[in-house]
């Protein structure tokens, strides 16, 4: 059995240093094989006596076993190295930049808007739109603003005709949005509240470098039966600070006139060394709701209107208003 | 309004520095826009008189001077000034003396010492310009102060006063606020004391008696038209922005400034008869003081004579019947014109005036003769003359209305407790009479305040005075719903992402444009214009997105950018009949390169299929319909309207060459522009069961002529309902070697499946074999 040892140590050692797979398949041939060396000393065993016969046969099978799995063993690392060559060739550059499209991006406009409608979203303010022709009623009489009233020189108008002009703010879409709620909930009792606010363009005969003739506005309106001047600055406030993230945000309610709110307040916010004027507020005046019919001794309510181009400024760092129009995707890149 | 603090602080003098009150001014409402001292800060300036002059030995131009500056010696002064002259008296800036950009050294001036520097008005920092020394009064004191004797520490305050405050448009209007806001006690007016010893007065009839229901007047006869203004007079004038006139002028505008009362001086002596109120008559016109003749409208109050209009009522006082140098009698005007006969007049004039600013917000009618008088003494004291008696037609003044004021209506509206007995203080120190029935009160507001009409106009004013920082803000508190989420339509936040991931830009651009754009680039010859444009290129309202989109191209050209996407979502307008209708749109245009440059892809550039993807992913899943129509914007061969279940929504095109060279675009434009409402409809699904069994594919490869577009065949596929068939889509498009000239080769993909069963070879043939006979009635040559 000296030969069983020494054919197994040859197969060990030759399928060692074999690095192709068909040199291998060859190799096993010459032991496993019909002519293979351990093939003969199979064979050889019906020379063997019954009682040796056993003891031989487990022998030869025990190195057959040895010698098949060192082939396997072998074959598994002649694959797992070529594999390994494989993934090698096949590497790529993985900083190379992908293929494809860009990403564009919003108006930091729009992004601002988004960010106010959200914001005002999550305490039940529904958005409501109007259109930016309005005609002279909606645009002023309804909100109180008799013709030749000293008020409509607060307005620089764009005419369109004797009785359509560019709306010169978002708040004719109270009127409408009132009238609509009224028509709706005629049959009731009592109005559910109204909790709107009313993005859009607005226009002014305005330009330079701090006025555009063309600008955004947002209007929030809140009618209900106890809502008071309280509710208002505790509203306004609390968007601000959730507007530009951060608790130590100073606003300011300033008595002003506006012939659509009474009481009236302007709202300035702290920057800086000063204040910076952010918008008109103000108690939805009488007049305007006896416009539209609501009875004033049960509902009352708060309005107020904010430019959005300004907040959008202020939180981005915008420094010159006419960027905003201008569509340089230098700017507009930075808000992608 | 610009007023002098010093002035203010003449009538009420609370406490506080001049950045408090002003702070108190705008937290009342009465936003101060502005506070400005009258000069630099300087010092070591002082009232000179000039002793002797002689002129330099060394220099033609230079004087020099002995100067008395109140010390026990005079100094001895170099000047260069031409109107140096002995005896008079100009500031001198002594040694060490720190002026607005130097300071004064003892020099020596072409070798003579001198020790201090006379000053003209700009070296003192109080005038741009100046020619020579600023010549002082004669009774100056000597050695005084400068800063003192010019009051020079004074501030001016500029008041951006709101329409509903006309009580405030006076120095003593904004004292009596103050008063109220502080309770510092307000000074009388100056008392007036004089005769009436002039035998002259004038008739007056007042025709129009709602439009004028008070009218004053009297005669001032001997007048000295040319005495001096005295000093402090033309300083407080300047101060609040009104140049010194004449004595007599200077006088109604001081009287103007200090009670908010306009007057009119009118010669007496230029008067043909009696005076009458009335409106114009037809034909009638005027010469007004700024030289402007006015055709009047008989909407038009005009004061005039027995024969002609004198003056325009509340604007402005005629140039024939003006006062000059050589007057000597007057005939002074103090009235209350309604605010509605004055209201407009300065719109359609084209220009307001001072008077005609504070008659149609509202003048103190019960100040009517208040002012006269005033204005009468001041006259009196500086021209002299003789006052005749008062002429007076009063008619219906405005009612002053008792307004209602509920204690609890105050709780209810601004969310703050205030006492009844808070809110009848208030009332009472802003000039209310206040009468008490328990919590509520019956309010009647002063003369002066035109504002005050209904309980919450009570309501602002408690606010007001009571201080909005002084309302705590409360937390929102509403009975909570959930708010409505209409699947049906989708967000238009989505819409304007899905174009962003797809490598678009959002553009904002103006709703008004140039008229040649509607007419290039929407056939629209007679679009919606404004009346008042604010320059021609923004003159008309856009109907279309696309000429704002290609000048934010061009925008992005300029500045180097190879490569623009851009979109804008807004409005567009059109004229229907009497109505405008506003559409909401999405418009995009993309220019340059299909993909940004790289290195994995080939360049080229954005063709019309490209942006059809977009557009059609935008719409995804409904599916779109692209029909061959020419559109003014568009090549007429790449031009198509998007159709959407049966209705146009929406063009899509590259922009015709002749654009592009018009635009200065050196390469195509690809642009398509959609309705919103159609991109924002939606539908919630429906869903349908799932086949278990695979789907069978089959091809079908055809030849068409050019003509036949690749849509009417899929449609007539699909809308043949074969059996089985659930896709039906082009895979390839072949022209040339094999195939005849002006046909082209199409490849159709099939796809056949059933919910029930495995499909057999019979099922699919007849499905395919229907198809190809709709291929073919649609002239199609089947491919082997």
């Amino acid at each position: 059995m000296q030969e069983l040892q020494t054919i197994l140590d040859q197969a060990l050692t030759n399928f060692a240093v074999i690095s192709d797979a068909t040199e291998l398949e060859n190799a096993k041939a010459r032991y496993l094989g019909k002519e293979g060396s351990l093939t003969a000393l199979l064979k050889g065993l019906g020379k063997l006596s019954a009682e040796e016969r056993p003891a031989a046969g487990a022998r030869i099978n025990q190195a057959k076993q040895q010698i098949e799995a060192a082939l396997q063993a072998r074959r598994d690392a002649l694959q797992n190295q070529a594999l390994q060559l494989k993934l090698a060739a096949e590497a790529l550059d993985v900083t190379l930049p992908g293929r494809g499209f860009g990403v564009g991006g919003l108006h930091p406009v729009t992004r601002t808007l988004e960010r106010i409608e959200a914001l005002f979203h999550s305490i039940g303010f529904e958005v409501a739109t109007g259109p930016e022709i309005e005609n002279d009623f909606y645009n002023f009489t309804a909100l109180n603003i008799p013709a030749d009233h000293p008020a409509r020189a607060m307005h620089d108008t764009f005419y369109i005709d004797e009785q359509h002009v560019l709306r010169t703010h978002t708040s004719p879409i109270q009127i409408r949005y009132m009238e609509a709620h009224l028509a709706k909930y005629s049959q009731q009792e009592s109005l559910p509240d109204i909790r709107i606010i009313a993005p859009g363009r607005v226009y002014r005969v305005d330009s330079d470098a701090t006025h555009s003739p063309m600008f955004h506005q947002v209007e929030g309106l809140w009618i209900g039966e106890k809502v008071s001047f309280a509710d208002l600055k505790g509203v306004v406030a609390d968007f601000l600070k959730r507007f530009f993230e951060t608790e130590d945000m100073q606003v300011r309610f300033r008595p002003s006139f506006f012939p659509f709110t009474e009481p009236s307040a302007e709202m300035d916010l702290s920057w800086g060394d000063g204040w910076l004027e952010i918008g008109g507020c103000g108690m939805v005046h009488p007049n305007v709701l006896k416009h539209v019919n609501i009875d004033t001794e049960k509902y009352q309510g708060f309005a107020f209107g904010l430019g959005v181009e300004r907040l959008a400024m202020l939180r981005y760092g915008v420094n010159d208003l006419r960027l905003f129009f201008e569509n340089d995707l230098q700017f507009l890149k930075q808000f992608s | 309004m610009k007023f002098s603090e010093s002035w203010l602080r003449t009538m009420v003098n609370p406490t506080l520095s001049s950045g408090e009150l002003a702070h108190l001014l705008t937290m009342a409402g009465l936003e101060v826009e502005e506070i400005a001292g009258v000069a630099p800060a300087f010092d070591k300036v002082v009232v000179a008189q000039v002793l002797s002059k002689e002129k330099h030995p060394d220099a033609d131009r230079l004087n020099l001077l002995s100067v008395d500056v109140g010390q026990a010696q005079p100094l001895a002064i170099v000047c260069g000034a031409q109107n140096v002259s002995v005896g008079m008296k100009a500031p001198c800036a002594l040694v060490g003396a720190k002026l607005p950009g130097m300071e004064i050294k003892q020099a020596k001036v072409r070798g003579i010492a001198s020790y201090g520097m006379l000053c003209s008005s700009k070296e003192l920092g109080l005038s741009e310009e100046s020619s020579g020394l600023l010549e002082l009064a004669s009774d100056a004191n000597v050695g005084q102060n400068i800063r003192a004797h010019l009051d020079l520490d004074d501030h001016l305050l500029t008041l951006k006063l709101t329409p509903n405050r006309c009580d405030c448009l006076s120095v003593h209007g904004i004292a009596r606020e103050v008063a109220a806001l502080t309770g510092s006690v307000l000074q009388a007016l100056p008392h007036t004391s004089f005769e009436q010893n002039s035998p002259h007065s004038r008739k007056v009839k007042v025709t129009a008696s709602t439009a004028c229901p008070r009218y004053t007047g009297r005669v001032i006869s001997k007048v000295n038209a040319k005495a001096t203004t005295p000093a402090w007079m033309v300083q407080r004038l300047e101060r609040c922005g009104l140049r010194s006139i004449s004595a007599l002028v200077d006088v109604t505008n001081y009287v103007l400034l200090e009670l908010g009362q306009p007057l009119h001086a009118f010669d007496l002596n230029k008067l043909n008869g009696n005076i009458e109120v009335r409106f114009a008559h037809v034909g009638e016109s005027l010469k007004l003081l700024n030289e402007q003749t006015v055709e009047l409208k008989t909407d038009m109050l005009v004061i005039a004579d027995s024969k002609n209009p004198l003056a325009l009522a509340g604007v402005m006082g005629g140039a024939d019947s003006a006062v000059d140098d050589a007057t000597t009698d007057i005939f002074l005007e103090s009235a209350f014109f309604s605010p509605n006969v004055i209201v407009g007049k300065s719109r359609q004039l084209g220009f307001g005036s001072d008077s005609s600013y504070r008659f149609e917000r509202g003048v103190d009618f019960a100040a009517t003769q208040t002012a006269l008088d005033r204005a009468t003494q001041l006259i009196l004291d500086i021209c002299g003359g003789e006052a005749g008696a008062v002429t007076e037609v009063i008619s219906a003044l405005p009612s002053r209305p008792p307004v209602k004021l509920r204690t609890a209506r105050v709780h209810r509206v601004l969310g703050v407790a205030l006492t009844a007995d808070e809110i009848a203080l208030i009332l009472s120190r802003l000039g209310m009479t206040v009468q008490r029935q328990g919590e509520d009160f019956s309010v009647t507001p002063p003369s002066y305040r035109f504002d005050i009409v209904i309980e919450e106009d009570l309501i602002e004013e408690v606010a007001r005075v009571h201080g909005y920082e002084n309302i705590q803000p409360a937390p929102p508190q509403a009975s909570m719903n959930i708010l409505p989420q209409i699947e049906a339509l989708r967000p238009l936040s989505k819409i304007r992402q899905a174009l962003v991931i797809r490598d678009y830009h959002e553009t904002i651009n103006y709703s008004f444009v140039e008229a040649e754009w509607e007419r290039d680039l929407c056939g629209n010859a007679t679009p919606i214009t404004l009346k008042n444009p604010i320059a021609s290129q923004m003159s008309v309202m856009r109907s279309g997105l696309l000429g704002g989109l290609l000048a934010a191209l061009r925008t992005n050209l300029a500045r180097k950018q190879p490569r623009v996407r851009l979109f804008e979502v807004g409005g567009c307008f059109t004229a229907h009949a009497e109505n405008y209708v506003q559409h909401e749109r999405l418009g995009g245009l993309a220019y340059g390169s299909a993909l940004p440059e790289q290195w994995g892809s080939a360049a080229r550039n954005v063709d019309f299929y490209d942006v059809k993807s977009d557009v059609e992913a935008l719409f995804s899943p409904r599916r779109l319909k692209f029909q061959a129509e020419p559109h003014p914007a568009s090549h007429p061969g790449r031009s198509a309207k998007i159709v959407l279940e049966g209705h146009a929504i929406g063009w899509i095109g590259e922009l015709h060459p002749q654009w592009l060279q018009q635009y200065d675009l050196p390469q195509a434009v690809v642009w398509f522009e959609v309705e919103l409402v159609a991109l924002l409809a939606a539908s919630v699904p429906v869903v349908s069961d799932v086949s278990k069994f695979p789907p069978v594919r089959r091809d079908l490869a055809v030849v068409v002529d050019e003509s036949v577009s690749v849509q009417s065949l899929v449609v007539a596929m699909t809308g043949n309902k074969a059996p089985f068939v659930v896709e039906v889509g082009l895979f390839d498009v072949y022209r040339g070697k094999g195939v005849e000239n002006g046909k082209k080769s199409l490849a159709f993909r099939v796809l056949l499946q059933d919910t029930q069963k495995t499909l057999t070879d019979i099922d699919i043939d007849q499905s395919i074999a229907q198809l190809i006979e709709v291929l073919q009635r649609h002239g199609a040559q089947i491919r082997a």
